[in-house]
């Protein structure tokens, strides 16, 4: 089974004063996975159940297959859904949630359908359970198997893992993924766990104010961020003066190449702290102020005058970077970000 | 210490004690005097027990009896229809009418019968031109008089489940908003549902103003008007009815217990 192309054009929605979908387009190609990152307020809860049918649009077409189901009620779109609450009817077994989009359609052999969905989510054994006698992680499993039992058009998950804690989280995102790429139905995912939306997605969209500020595959949105507002939002950043000169900046004796041109003079440059080396070294010019032990890496806070910089080492490293000791800070040369909301 | 505590315990169980007692006498006694006075005639339950014969004897309390069960049945399942889905609704699209819904359903409980009555005459006067006289009519205003209890109860229900992912969860699923109601969220608040259709049941039996007033037949007015020809008989009818709510209210808090008691399971 292969996707369908989904295409939102120019949506519109406002609550109040607040415009949760400013003119919103996106294009989802047939069997891809999309992901919706951004801010809680960004509006890609309300991209997603604008598509889903469930929140109607203001302006703007939404279009699955070609097909306009801008006016269509939500039980006549053909969507699997997952929320982010446990949404498994409590009077159900896992087995009969799982059978009861299968049976508002009539379709034959059901039974068998189902229990294939189960034994796909990894819980063939779990079908009489009912939900309160499942996990969080377990009752997320069946609603995925729920959703995709009636083989919908477009698959939407919403926030599906907030609610898990870590390690089933980081366990079922990359269950997720693997069950969508075996079935291949086009899906978007909406997220305001950056990590999440990095692992799982084809390609990431980054929500800001009800617009995308930028929809690119994840190594992109994390090394080349489109804007100041994608590179502070997706991993972390210094803020870092510097000097702008021939598309690229000088920060810290350092020239880095530019995302963006921007026009020559004083800015601030946005550094990841992978993209920083620390060093001890006797006439270092930095000072280590703080570090912390994260496991396989570490985190470093060292201060260069006046100037505040955070590098991520390897941990191995720790032991010779006790707070005072002076060292060299040099930076990659990769490419940056200018942060335009200060200058 | 542990001896003060000790004492206080017993206090405490003293006082509990005397205040059940004293309550019991209260509300045991009349029950007693009723006992009593109703089997003074040996044929008195007999005759209660044996439908033929009572509708032969008294053939307006037989009347009473049936229209009051009639009134009952109707008036809760007026009641469901009209409450069950407006109370989905307010959850799920009106969230911020809650409160005024909540206070229009106690209007009733705040304004006496009678009051209830004068409004409702000239209303009845339509109703009796275009449906009839019929005992039956009194189902439109026991349906706003039931209203403070139903939707407390049904209420209840709705916040104990998260309706609106359940909704949105089964629409996205294909659900007509019919199905949503009926497969989804009754099988979720069923123990609601009964409470308020118990609640409804208890509440219709024992009504007499307004059927009074309104020159209607039921149970209450029935026994009323027995009372001046047959003290007796009238007596036992009370007490029957009287044990009748009392059963209906055993059986709901026994629902209640059972739904406390799955959940507690899991």
């Amino acid at each position: 089974m292969s996707g369908v192309a989904v295409h939102l054009e120019g949506l519109r929605r406002t609550f109040g004063t607040v415009h949760a979908l400013d003119s919103l387009d996106l294009e989802i190609a047939a069997g891809e996975l999309i992901a919706l990152l951004g801010p809680s307020g960004c509006g890609k809860t309300t991209a997603l159940r604008v598509l889903a049918g469930l929140e109607d649009a203001d302006g703007g077409r939404v279009l699955v297959g070609g097909k306009d189901v801008t006016r269509l009620p939500a039980n006549r779109r053909d969507m699997g859904m997952v929320f982010q609450a446990y949404s498994l009817f409590p009077h159900l077994t896992a087995l009969e949630n799982v059978e009861f989009g299968l049976r508002l359609r009539g379709r034959r052999r059901v039974p068998g359908r189902a229990a294939a969905m189960l034994d796909l989510v990894g819980l063939s054994t779990f079908g009489d359970r009912y939900p309160h006698q499942m996990s969080g992680g377990q009752q997320q499993r069946v609603a995925l198997a729920r959703a995709l039992a009636i083989e919908p058009a477009v698959l939407l998950l919403d926030e599906p893992l907030s609610a898990l804690d870590a390690k089933v989280r980081v366990q079922l995102r990359e269950e997720i993924r693997r069950i969508q790429t075996e079935v291949g139905t086009t899906t978007l995912f909406v997220t305001h766990d950056q990590e999440e939306a990095l692992a799982v997605a084809d390609r990431v969209g980054v929500m800001r104010a009800g617009r995308l500020e930028q929809l690119a595959p994840p190594a992109e949105v994390y090394q080349q961020p489109a804007s100041a507002f994608v590179a502070d939002f997706v991993g972390l950043s210094n803020r870092l003066p510097g000097v702008v000169a021939d598309s690229s900046i000088t920060v810290l004796g350092t020239s880095l190449p530019l995302v963006t041109p921007a026009p020559a003079g004083p800015a601030t440059a946005l550094v990841r702290p992978e993209a920083v080396d620390v060093a001890p070294a006797a006439d270092g010019e930095g000072s280590v102020l703080t570090s912390s032990f994260l496991g396989a890496t570490s985190r470093v806070t060292v201060t260069v005058g006046e100037t505040l910089v955070v590098a991520q080492v390897a941990s191995g490293l720790l032991p010779s970077l006790t707070p005072g000791t002076a060292v060299r800070v040099t930076l990659q040369p990769v490419p940056v970000a200018l942060d335009v909301s200060v200058n | 210490m542990a001896g003060v505590i000790a004492r206080r315990h017993r206090k405490q169980r003293i006082f509990r004690w005397a205040v059940l007692v004293v309550l019991g006498i209260f509300f045991l006694l009349p029950l007693a005097a009723m006992v009593e006075f109703s089997t003074r005639n040996a044929e008195t339950w007999p005759l209660l027990v044996n439908w033929p014969k009572l509708s032969d004897t008294y053939p307006d309390l037989a009347e009473g009896i049936v229209s009051s069960l009639e009134q009952a049945a109707l008036t809760a399942v007026l009641m469901l229809v009209l409450l069950v889905p407006t109370a989905i609704w307010v959850r799920l699209r009106l969230p911020k009418l809650r409160r005024l819904v909540e206070f229009l359903c106690l209007l009733p409980l705040t304004i006496p019968a009678i009051v209830l009555v004068v409004g409702l005459a000239p209303v009845y006067a339509w109703v009796t031109y275009f449906l009839g006289g019929s005992s039956l009519t009194l189902v439109f205003a026991y349906t706003i008089l039931v209203l403070p209890y139903a939707y407390r109860a049904i209420d209840a229900g709705l916040s104990g489940i998260d309706v609106k992912t359940l909704a949105e969860a089964a629409r996205s699923l294909g659900a007509s908003w019919t199905t949503v109601i009926l497969r989804v969220v009754l099988p979720n608040i069923r123990s609601a549902v009964l409470s308020a259709a118990f609640l409804t049941v208890a509440l219709v039996l024992g009504e007499f103003t307004i059927a009074s007033l309104l020159n209607r037949t039921n149970l209450q007015v029935s026994i009323e008007l027995l009372g001046k020809s047959s003290a007796t008989m009238s007596v036992a009818v009370s007490l029957a009815a009287l044990l009748l709510a009392f059963v209906l209210l055993l059986l709901l808090s026994l629902a209640g217990d059972r739904r406390r008691s799955t959940k507690e399971n899991s």
